[in-house]
C-alpha cells in the first residue's frame, strides 16, 4: 500500500542570553563539571528562581520571527519527574499558557512554498548531564547546564516527509541564527529535536498512530531516524499489524530505534503553576520594542539576492541558510566583488573546506575583503582559477593579503603574449603529429597541446591566451 | 531579675546604653539554656562557642561605633531557615547532616542588624504538624506544662522564647505554624502579609502560603524584629516591592475608633469555653480603649481547612521531591538501582506525616484528579480571599481565637491526623488570604495554660495589627512559666 508520512517536530533551542534563566550564573558551554552553577540553579533547599527578563525578550523575538501571537498573560509551571540530572526534581517550564502561539514558518520544497504551522513556543530551563563512563559502576552528575534557558518550538503535524522535515529544521535554524536568539551550535547541543511521526494510507483523512523519537542529536540523525521510522511503520501495516503508540530511542550508531516506553507507561508530570514565580505580563509596547530589533530574515534576504543580484534561487537559498555565510557574502559584494563569483566560491570550495575541517561559516579565518581581492585577481588575469584554489588553501592556513600570497607562492599568471607565443611555437615544433591530428579534426589534440604549453610554463601561463595563440598558429600551419 | 528574662528591646536598649554587653546577654541566655533545655528541648543545635565569639565581635563593633539596629541581641532561628555552614535539618532525618552553602535572606538581615545566633530550634518535620511531635530528633515541651505540646510547627521557636532561652526567634507560618504555637506557649507571634518577608533560604513547605515571622516576648519586640526582616528581596519574585513603615513607631497604643469584626464562625463547635470567654473579655478590654467590635460572618471560611490541605500538600509534594538521596542529606545504605535509591531513601528519610502529605499532594495533582482537587481548592481560595476583601471594606481588623483549645497533651492527637489538622482551624484561612495576623496571650485557663487571641489585618497593614495588639497587651497581665 502507498502511505503518506505525517511528521511533527519539537525543537529545543538554547538561548544565547548572557546569564541563565533563573540565576546570575553565566550562560556558557562546557567548563569543569559543577563549576558553572550556584545554589539556585542546583536547586539547593530554600533557593528561589527569579526569571531573567532577557529570556522572555529572546522567546518573544523567536515568536515574532515565526509569525506567532504573543501571549499577554503567561505563567510558568512545574513539570515534575525524578532524574538525577534534574536537581529540583521538577523542571520549570510552561504548560497551558506558552509565551508564543499559532505561528508558522514558510519553507521552500523544490521551489514550492509550504507553510508549516508552529503550535507554540515556550520557555523552560535545561537540566544537567549525567556522565556514565570512566567511573566504574558510578554515574556522575554535572550540573553546569542546569538553568540554561531553552525555548521549545512545537510544530503542527504539517510535514510530509523526512526531506521536508530537514528543510523545516534548516529554515528554523537559520531564523534562530538570524535573530541571534540561539547560537545554533549543533555540536554543543544548542539545538536538539524530538520527532513525532505517523503514516496513513494515501487519501485517508485521519492521522495514524504516532511514535515519538528521542535522543536525536543532529539534523542528519533526525532525517535518518524519520526514514527508519516511516519504513518500520509501513512494514507493520503491510503485514496487517497495528502501530503501537510509544516513545522510541534512536541509536544513531546502529541506525535503529528501540522502544523506550509505551503509552501505558507515559509519565504523569503533574504540571501545576509555579508558585515561586509571578505571571509573565507582556505589554504591547514590549512586543513592539522587540519587533524593532528583528533583522532581515532569511526569506527576505533570499528574495533580495534573487532580485538585486540575479542569483539563482538555489544559490540564494544555500547562502542565506546560514546568517554568517550570508553576512560574509554581503560584505564581499560590498567590497566590490561580483555577486555570482562570490557565491560560487562560498558554495563551492569554501564550503567544501569548511565541511572537511568540520568548521562553521562563522569560522572562516580570512576577511570578506580578502576574498573579494582574490576574485579581482582572477578577473584581472593575474591568477588562474586553479592557482586561486591554492591561494584559498593558503588563506585558510594563514590568512593574508591574496596578492602577497600569490607572490609568495609564485602563482602569478603569465599573460605576456610574446612569452607565451614563444612557448607555443616551441611545443608545435616538437609535436608535428598533433598538428596533423588537429587538422584531421581530432579536437583532443588541441587539449594535449594546451597541456604541453601549461607544463612548460609551470602552470602559470594564462590558459585563454594559450588557447587563442595555439588556435591562431594551427590555423596558419 | 536575671538578664535572660528581659525582652529583646530592653536588651537592645541596655546594650546601646552600654549597661550590659552582648556577651553578658548571650552568656545569660546560654546559662538559661543549660538550666532548662533538658525539660523544654527546644533546640536542635546550640551554637555556644560561635554565639559567644559573635557576641564578643559585636561588642567590639559597638565599642568602635559601628553597630546594627539590633546589635548584640541573641536570638534563635527555626531549623528550616538556611544558615551558611550551620546544620539546617528541618527536623528531618532526610537533612540530618545538611549544612547549606548560603544564608537565607532573613539570616543575612538579622546578622547585618548585629544579632547573635544562639542556635537552631526544633519544629515539626518540614513544618508539617501542629505539635512539634513529628520532629525526627526530639519532642519539644510546652514551658507552661511539660506534659503538653508547645504547638507547631514552630514549636521550638515558641518554646525557646516562652522559656527565656532566647530573646526572640523566627518561625515560619504556612497554616498557623507561628501563631498556634505562640498561642499555646503564651508568646507573641506574627505572620506578616504574604510577600512582605523574603522566603529566600526558607526550605519550602508550601510556596504560595509560607511566610516567615517573629516569635517574641511582647508586641514591641515583634514590631522591632519585623522592621529588620520585612522588605523587598530581589531574590524572591513573590516578595513585594513596597516601603514598609517603622512598625515600632506605629505602636501608639491609640485604638480609638478602631473597627473590629468578630466572625461568628470562629466561636462555634470545637472552640473551648475558656478560649471563647478569654477572647471576648479581651474584646471588651479593647472596647474600653475606644475600639468598637461587631459580630459578623465570613461564610466561606469553613472551606479554608480542606482547601489548605489540598494546596499545601500539592505544593509540598513537588517542593520535597528534591530530597532524593542524590545530592545532599540522607541516602539509604542499600538499594538495587536508581528507582530503588529514590524509594529506599525517601521511605527511610521521611517521617509518616511528611509521607502522608506527599501522597495527598501527589494525588491531588495527578492527571484526572487535578480539576477535582487542586483546581477546585484554588477556586475556593479565590472565594475566601473575596470574603476577606469584602469584610475589610467595613472593618479595620478581625479578631478570633488563635487555637480552639489551650495546649493539648503530648501524644494526645498523634494517632488521629484529622484531629491534629483541626488544631489549625483558626489560623489557616489567614494564609489562604495572604493576610497579616498576630497572636498574643489574652488570658490563662484554669490550669494556667495560655490562651491566645488572633488579630487579622488588611494586606500590608501590619502597623494597624501591631498597634491593636499593643493596645490590648497593656490590658493583660502576663504570667511567666514556672520551670
Amino acid at each position: 500500500m502507498k502511505y503518506e508520512t505525517v511528521i511533527g517536530l519539537e525543537v529545543h533551542a538554547e538561548l544565547a542570553t548572557k546569564t541563565k534563566i533563573f540565576c546570575g550564573c553565566k550562560n556558557e558551554f562546557g567548563g569543569e563539571p559543577n563549576t558553572r552553577c550556584c545554589p539556585v540553579c542546583t536547586g539547593m533547599p530554600g533557593t528561589l528562581p527569579v526569571l531573567n527578563k532577557a529570556v522572555v525578550d529572546y522567546a518573544i523575538k523567536a515568536g515574532l520571527a515565526t509569525n506567532c501571537t504573543i501571549t499577554k498573560y503567561g505563567k510558568q509551571d512545574r513539570k515534575n519527574y525524578f532524574y538525577p540530572d534534574l536537581p529540583k526534581a521538577y523542571q520549570i517550564s510552561q504548560f497551558d499558557l506558552p509565551l508564543c502561539q499559532n505561528g508558522y514558518v514558510e519553507i521552500d520544497v523544490n521551489g514550492e512554498k509550504r507553510r508549516i504551522g508552529i503550535t507554540r513556543i515556550h520557555i523552560e530551563e535545561d537540566a544537567g548531564k549525567l556522565i556514565h563512563d570512566d567511573y566504574g559502576n558510578e554515574s556522575m552528575a554535572d550540573y553546569n547546564r542546569c538553568g540554561v534557558p531553552l525555548i521549545e518550538i512545537v510544530s503542527e503535524p504539517d510535514l510530509r516527509s523526512p526531506e521536508e522535515a530537514r528543510i523545516y529544521l534548516e529554515t528554523l535554524k537559520s531564523i534562530l541564527e538570524y535573530t541571534e536568539v540561539s547560537d545554533c551550535k549543533m555540536q554543543e547541543g544548542s539545538l536538539r529535536c524530538d520527532v513525532n511521526l505517523s503514516i496513513r494510507p494515501v487519501g485517508q483523512e485521519e492521522f495514524g498512530t504516532r511514535c515519538e523519537m528521542k535522543n536525536v542529536n543532529s539534523f542528519r540523525a533526525a532525517v535518518r531516524a524519520m526514514e527508519y521510522e516511516q519504513k518500520r511503520q509501513a512494514e507493520i501495516l503491510d503485514e496487517g499489524g497495528v502501530v503501537e503508540q510509544e516513545t522510541r530511542r534512536w541509536d544513531d550508531v546502529r541506525g535503529v530505534s528501540t522502544p523506550m516506553r509505551s503509552k501505558e507507561d507515559a509519565q504523569d508530570y503533574r504540571y501545576f503553576p509555579e508558585p515561586d514565580l509571578v505571571p509573565i505580563v507582556v505589554s504591547d509596547e514590549w512586543v513592539e520594542e522587540i519587533r524593532k530589533t528583528i533583522p532581515e530574515l532569511p526569506e527576505e534576504r533570499k528574495a533580495r539576492y534573487v532580485n538585486e543580484y540575479s542569483l539563482p534561487e538555489y544559490d540564494a537559498f544555500i547562502l542565506t541558510s546560514s546568517k554568517k555565510m550570508a553576512d560574509f557574502f554581503d560584505a564581499a559584494v560590498k567590497e566590490g566583488a561580483k555577486p555570482k563569483p562570490v557565491s560560487n566560491w562560498l558554495m563551492g570550495d569554501i564550503s567544501k573546506i569548511l565541511n572537511d575541517k568540520e568548521l562553521e561559516p562563522g569560522d572562516i579565518p580570512f576577511t570578506p575583503a580578502q576574498l573579494a581581492k582574490m576574485i579581482a585577481l582572477i578577473e584581472k588575469g593575474t591568477i588562474s582559477n586553479s592557482a586561486a584554489k591554492k591561494v584559498l588553501d593558503a588563506m585558510f592556513a594563514q590568512p593574508d593579503d591574496p596578492e602577497k600570497l600569490v607572490e609568495k607562492l609564485g602563482l602569478a599568471q603569465v599573460s605576456d603574449e610574446g612569452a607565451i607565443l614563444e612557448m607555443v611555437n616551441g611545443v608545435l615544433a616538437q609535436n608535428p603529429q598533433s598538428i596533423a591530428d588537429y587538422k584531421a579534426g581530432k579536437d583532443k589534440a588541441l587539449g594535449f597541446l594546451v597541456g604541453q604549453v601549461m607544463r612548460i610554463s609551470k602552470g602559470k601561463a594564462n590558459p585563454q591566451i594559450i588557447n587563442k595563440l595555439l588556435k591562431d598558429a594551427l590555423d596558419k600551419a | 531579675m536575671d538578664i535572660y528574662q528581659l525582652t529583646a528591646h530592653e536588651i537592645r536598649d541596655m546594650i546601646k546604653e552600654k549597661k550590659i554587653s552582648s556577651k553578658e546577654a548571650t552568656q545569660s541566655a546560654l546559662a538559661r539554656i543549660h538550666a532548662v533545655e533538658d525539660k523544654v528541648e527546644s533546640y536542635v543545635t546550640v551554637l555556644e562557642e560561635e554565639a559567644l565569639a559573635q557576641a564578643e565581635a559585636i561588642d567590639a563593633n559597638i565599642a568602635s561605633g559601628e553597630a546594627g539596629a539590633l546589635a548584640g541581641v541573641p536570638m534563635a532561628l527555626k531549623d528550616n531557615m538556611c544558615t551558611k555552614g550551620i546544620l539546617t535539618t528541618c527536623s528531618s532525618k532526610m537533612l540530618y547532616n545538611f549544612k547549606p552553602p548560603y544564608n537565607a535572606t532573613v539570616t543575612e538581615k538579622l546578622l547585618e542588624a548585629g544579632t547573635v545566633l544562639l542556635g537552631k530550634v526544633n519544629m515539626d518535620e518540614f513544618a508539617m504538624g501542629s505539635s512539634t511531635e513529628t520532629s525526627h530528633f526530639k519532642k519539644t515541651k510546652n514551658p507552661y506544662d511539660i506534659t503538653k505540646v508547645p504547638g507547631g510547627s514552630s514549636g521550638g521557636s515558641a518554646a525557646c522564647v516562652a522559656a527565656d532561652e532566647a530573646y526572640f526567634s523566627l518561625g515560619s507560618d504556612t497554616g498557623g505554624s507561628i501563631r498556634q504555637p505562640a498561642s499555646l506557649c503564651g508568646c507573641v507571634g506574627m505572620k506578616p502579609t504574604y510577600g512582605s518577608v523574603s522566603r529566600y533560604g526558607l526550605i519550602a513547605f508550601a510556596s504560595s502560603l509560607d511566610q516567615i515571622g517573629p516569635l517574641a516576648k511582647d508586641v514591641t519586640d515583634c514590631a522591632m524584629v519585623l522592621n529588620q526582616i520585612a522588605g523587598h528581596d530581589p531574590k524572591d519574585s513573590t516578595s513585594v516591592n513596597i516601603q514598609h513603615p517603622d512598625f515600632e513607631k506605629a505602636l501608639t497604643g491609640d485604638i480609638k475608633g478602631l473597627k473590629i469584626g468578630v466572625p461568628k464562625e470562629y466561636f462555634g463547635a470545637g472552640i473551648s469555653g475558656d478560649v471563647s470567654a478569654a477572647v471576648h473579655a479581651a474584646l471588651d478590654n479593647m472596647k474600653a480603649e475606644g475600639a468598637q467590635y461587631t459580630d459578623m460572618s465570613l461564610p466561606l471560611n469553613e472551606y479554608a481547612l480542606p482547601a489548605y490541605y489540598m494546596i499545601s500538600s500539592a505544593e509540598a509534594s513537588s517542593n520535597l521531591a528534591r530530597f532524593d538521596g542524590v545530592k545532599y542529606g540522607f541516602r539509604a545504605e542499600k538499594f538495587d538501582d536508581l528507582i530503588d535509591l529514590y524509594c529506599q531513601t525517601r521511605s527511610e528519610g521521611f517521617g509518616a506525616e511528611v509521607k502522608r502529605r506527599i501522597m495527598i499532594g501527589t494525588y491531588a495533582l495527578s492527571s484526572g484528579y487535578y480539576d477535582a482537587y487542586y483546581k477546585k481548592a484554588q477556586q475556593v481560595r479565590t472565594m475566601i480571599m473575596n470574603d476577606f476583601t469584602k469584610a475589610f471594606e467595613t472593618y479595620d481588623v478581625l479578631v478570633t481565637p488563635a487555637s480552639p483549645t489551650t495546649a493539648f497533651g503530648i501524644g494526645e492527637k498523634t494517632s488521629d491526623p484529622l484531629q491534629m489538622y483541626m488544631a489549625d482551624i483558626c489560623t489557616v484561612s489567614v494564609n489562604i488570604g495572604g493576610l497579616p495576623a498576630i497572636v498574643i496571650p489574652c488570658g490563662y485557663d484554669a490550669s494556667g495554660l495560655p490562651i491566645g487571641i488572633q488579630i487579622i489585618g488588611k494586606p500590608f497593614d501590619e502597623a494597624t495589627v501591631l498597634n491593636a495588639a499593643f493596645a490590648l497587651e497593656k490590658t493583660i497581665t502576663k504570667v511567666k512559666p514556672n520551670l
